[in-house]
């Protein structure tokens, strides 16, 4: 049995929780939250052990491994010290808010040789793995293009009360919702080697971002747009999109479907044929041990607890991985700051050139008295 | 008994597993409260009586016709299934835990909410807090007739998977005491929620889950499940029985009425045409599918 904890005891902790504790071959043997009442409700309707201090959990509980689910602030403090007592480190998304954390838990980890793992559990919906194994395949060609879209209806009106509507907490639209959809373009078109035309605007929060749009750069003048929006009722639920276009055709993937439309010239996956092609999720999803909110939050837990068990350090989303994702946030982030790179009345373009760094549209909120929408990272 | 056929409303909000294009087009067909009810008249004068539904804000809406129609729908029955689950998930990153249970707690009667929710909150005591919620879902259903009350699966399998196992027993006795109901469990899980359902002496219980014949969201999977029903003793109400359209509707209900102790269907549709075929190839295989009014009882119906 490997022996769980579990930090953060929020809608992704207590989700993490239900289904490891259904794991056969997990022990949850401590949970640990900074709010007594909901470490109380647990303790007296569940036993389970409970800590509000996470060292006393890591010194007591003899833990094989941690999940981690706390404010992203909270992240590079909390994964350092698990990995510095040789606990394998499960941890939310995004790994951290500053790159030089990411990189040194990175390293951290692979030193130790302890396995790792981020929750970009896009990795496991069946629709997104038929994407992958359609663009491993060729099926599209070259890849020129892709469209990364995510939409939901989180901040609908000019108030939170969570740490999710405040910058310092590495909360917004960026980290919370955005880092999903980079993360598949990571993994289906690789690492940016440059960013533009980033804006990070506010909908109804004062803090934070709520609309995302960017584009990242990748060699052989390949290009992705991240459209992203999580103040939109439109959608019922969190809705991701994939559009990947390449010389002989082109993928679509929501979290339900995934379409492909392949030319003649196109090499043919087996089962595929020229023209439209569908797969559904109920095709392309595997059964789980428990099913709480999608196969793929189930999923993503079994590949961690597989690998702890066969101490496999590589693996889908390990920190090296998730540290892509966390490069393009903060390239983007810088990206915002510089602003529109042309100006409509002639004045040279506001992008960072040769290491000067111009004003630009941030100079523009702030003389109209507004704050710069682009986050600081300290 | 239940129905043998339950009509659900997952077509009305838009939840279709396997197109997100086919649920924006449901979302637009019943946009109009009028379509919803135009498709509930359909079902009703099919003998499809009972209404399976969420405690969306819509369904208050639902209620309001039908209760304001008492000859209309002599015989209309709400199968309600709480609470409308992503409600309370926007809330919850909106507010937080806390946040979201104080946003839904009932804002009538605040002396006696507070009361009972304060001194609830601080004994740690989840009980008195589980019963104000179930009585905040089911205020749209006053005056009319709810003889089960579900409770969703994300959170009976939140609970299950927590090992929260008292929260099961707390609201199955609020459900009998306060609305002479029978409490039903929906689940994705449905063996491991047998075992603990067991556990805790819920007799018989009314378990909605996942049934069809290529085992989709069928945990434990199509093997355990077929043991349970043969095996086990509880009341099976069938859903996803078409796995959203990726089985034939025949192939689908020859296999689901082929298997013992199932005891309903609960299906969608989004056209006449289409409860009608499925009432239809029910009754092929389910000779007791047709549906008799029952008489109308003035206990059963909840007081105003």
């Amino acid at each position: 049995m490997i022996r769980v904890g579990v930090v953060g005891l929020g809608k992704m902790g207590l989700s993490h929780h239900a289904m490891l504790n259904a794991h056969p071959d997990v022990d949850v043997v401590g949970v640990c939250d900074s709010s007594g009442y909901i470490l109380g409700i647990l303790q007296k309707y569940t036993g389970v052990p409970t800590y509000p201090d996470f060292v006393a959990m890591l010194e007591a509980a003899e833990l094989d491994a941690v999940f981690i689910a706390t404010p992203s602030r909270s992240h590079a403090a909390l994964v350092g010290t698990a990995l510095e007592r040789g606990v394998h480190v499960f941890c939310e998304k995004p790994l951290t808010l500053d790159v030089r954390d990411t990189e040194r838990l990175s390293s951290l980890a692979r030193d130790w040789g302890l396995v790792t793992q981020v929750g970009y559990h896009n990795r496991f919906v069946g629709a997104f793995r038929e994407v992958k194994a359609l663009l491993d395949a060729g099926a599209i060609g070259n890849v020129t293009r892709a469209l990364a879209e995510a939409y939901g209806p989180v901040v609908l009106r000019p108030k939170g009360a969570t740490w999710r509507s405040q910058r310092n907490e590495g909360g917004g639209c960026l980290y919370d919702y955005a880092a999903h959809v980079i993360n598949l373009v990571n993994w289906y078109v690789g690492e940016p080697t440059g960013v533009g035309g980033t804006v990070l605007s506010r909908v109804f929060s004062r803090e934070i971002d709520d609309e995302i749009s960017s584009t990242l750069y990748f060699p052989g003048e390949r290009t992705a747009q991240i459209s992203v929006n999580w103040s939109d009722e439109s959608c019922r639920k969190m809705t991701t999109r994939i559009t990947i276009w390449g010389t002989t055709g082109r993928l679509y993937a929501d979290r339900q479907e995934c379409q492909a439309y392949l030319r003649d010239t196109a090499r043919i996956p087996i089962g595929y044929e020229p023209g439209w092609n569908v797969r559904y999720t109920t095709d392309l999803t595997a059964p789980v041990w428990f099913y709480l909110r999608g196969e793929e939050y189930s999923a993503q837990i079994e590949s961690f607890i597989q690998r702890v068990n066969e101490q496999r350090v590589d693996g889908v989303n390990d920190f090296t991985s998730a540290a892509a994702t966390d490069r393009a946030i903060a390239l983007m982030i810088a990206d915002a700051r510089t602003g529109a790179s042309m100006l409509a009345d002639g004045v040279t373009g506001a992008k960072p050139t040769r290491g000067r760094r111009v004003g630009g549209l941030a100079w523009l909120h702030r003389r109209r008295g507004r704050p710069d929408p682009a986050y600081s990272e300290g | 008994m239940m129905d043998r056929l339950l009509f659900g409303d997952n077509q009305f909000f838009g939840v279709n597993h396997m197109s997100e294009e086919k649920a924006r087009s449901q979302l637009l067909r019943f946009q109009r409260i009028e379509a919803v009810i135009d498709m509930l008249d359909a079902a009703y004068d099919e003998g499809v009586r009972t209404f399976m539904c969420t405690t969306h804000d819509r369904i208050a809406l639902v209620c309001d016709h039908v209760r304001s129609h008492p000859d209309r729908y002599a015989d209309f029955t709400f199968y309600p299934g709480m609470p409308y689950a992503h409600k309370y998930a926007n809330a919850v990153t909106e507010g937080g835990m806390l946040g979201a249970v104080r946003r839904f707690l009932p804002d009538e009667g605040v002396m006696d909410a507070a009361i009972r929710g304060g001194t609830s909150f601080a004994k740690r005591d989840i009980e008195g807090v589980t019963t104000l919620l179930v009585d905040a879902e089911m205020k749209m259903f006053a005056g009319l007739r709810a003889p089960v009350i579900f409770l969703q699966n994300l959170v009976v399998d939140l609970l299950l998977g927590l090992g929260f196992k008292d929260a099961f027993r707390i609201f199955a006795e609020h459900v009998m005491d306060r609305y002479g109901a029978e409490p039903g469990f929906i689940t994705m899980n449905l063996p491991a929620l047998l075992d603990v359902l067991e556990d805790l002496g819920i007799d018989n219980p009314i378990v909605c889950t996942n049934m069809n014949k290529i085992g989709f969201r069928m945990c434990g999977g199509v093997d355990a499940y077929e043991a349970a029903l043969r095996d086990r003793r509880f009341r099976a109400v069938a859903m996803s029985v078409f796995a959203s359209g990726a089985i034939q509707p025949r192939e689908a209900i020859e296999w689901v009425c082929s298997q013992p102790n199932i005891e309903s269907i609960v299906f969608g549709a989004s056209s006449v045409a289409n409860i009608r075929s499925t009432r239809e190839l029910v009754s092929e295989y389910w000779t007791d599918v047709t549906q008799t009014a029952r008489p109308l009882r003035s206990d059963d119906r909840l007081p105003v």
